[in-house]
């Protein structure tokens, strides 16, 4: 466990709860950025605008953050492209399948108490330790 | 207007607390999910420093009638556990544990200028599209 890092992870994660509430106290948003993105392309023309301009938000705070604190996150380089590719298809067919994804379900769903969002999560986390255990330690396709 | 300033605002705030909690590091995330492996339990504090505040939050936002600058609040009413929600969310998990990426941090990678991003946004955008053009309408 020498990579564990509680303090920054609470911290960080707390200001995602920050995010989420001014979301929804202002705008009476949720912050589930699945399907903020599904309806950058897919939601009615008149409520695709402040979408895109949250996204550029977060592209915008990773870019601020990279300047204040460079080589804190480094791009990961020479991953199997197509684990990416057919990972990120599935990703995006299976939250909208299910509504929801780590941020929507995980995070504003349980904080809404909400026993669809809650069962979604463990779902989503069973199915990916069992993945990793196939990709890293059955397949041994990654280190 | 402000509305968009707000969402802009959370947009910011939210990449930076995901670049804080190093969940746009796609091994660290992986590093989770690999429970026997060698195990970080950072995303679950992640996880629960974002519970806390929106915890508390909802309970007292929702008592409200209405947002600060909006009619109303946005809301799934869906409550059902049902199929779809269990097949979406393990193919969901799938693709999570092969990339290390979940929306949130495919997103926000682009402001670290990662090629990987750019692969999984396009790939995901993919994903929704084949599922609301061929297999959704719920």
């Amino acid at each position: 466990m020498e990579n564990f890092t509680p303090f920054s992870a609470t911290a960080g994660g707390a200001l995602i709860g920050i995010s989420v509430t001014l979301l929804l106290l202002f705008n009476g948003r949720i912050g589930g950025v699945s399907g903020i993105m599904n309806g950058v392309f897919f939601a009615p023309k008149n409520d695709r605008n402040w979408r895109l301009i949250f996204l550029a938000g977060l592209i915008l705070g990773a870019f601020i953050f990279q300047l204040l604190v460079p080589d804190f996150n480094v791009p990961r380089q020479n991953y199997p492209l197509l684990l990416l590719g057919l990972g990120g298809f599935l990703i995006g067919a299976g939250t909208r399948m299910s509504g929801g994804c780590t941020s929507g379900h995980g995070i504003c769903g349980i904080a809404n108490l909400s026993i669809r969002s809650l069962i979604a999560t463990l779902t989503f986390m069973a199915a990916g330790m069992i993945t990793v255990y196939i990709i890293r330690h059955s397949l041994e396709l990654v280190a | 207007m402000k509305q968009n300033l707000i969402a802009l605002l959370c947009g910011i705030i939210f990449g930076v607390g995901l670049s804080l909690a190093q969940m746009i590091n796609p091994n660290k995330v992986l590093n989770f999910l690999d429970i026997t492996g060698n195990w970080d339990p950072s995303l679950i504090f992640v996880m629960l420093g974002a519970l806390i505040v929106a915890f508390i939050s909802f309970k007292w936002i929702l008592k409200r009638p209405a947002p600060l600058l909006a009619e109303g609040f946005h809301i799934s009413k869906n409550s059902s556990v049902d199929k779809s929600l269990l097949l979406g969310a393990a193919i969901f998990g799938i693709g999570w544990g092969m990339s290390g990426y979940c929306p949130g941090p495919a997103v926000t990678g682009l402001g670290l200028l990662s090629l990987e991003s750019v692969i999984l946004v396009v790939a995901i955008y993919l994903g929704f599209f084949v599922y609301n053009r061929f297999l959704g309408q719920k």
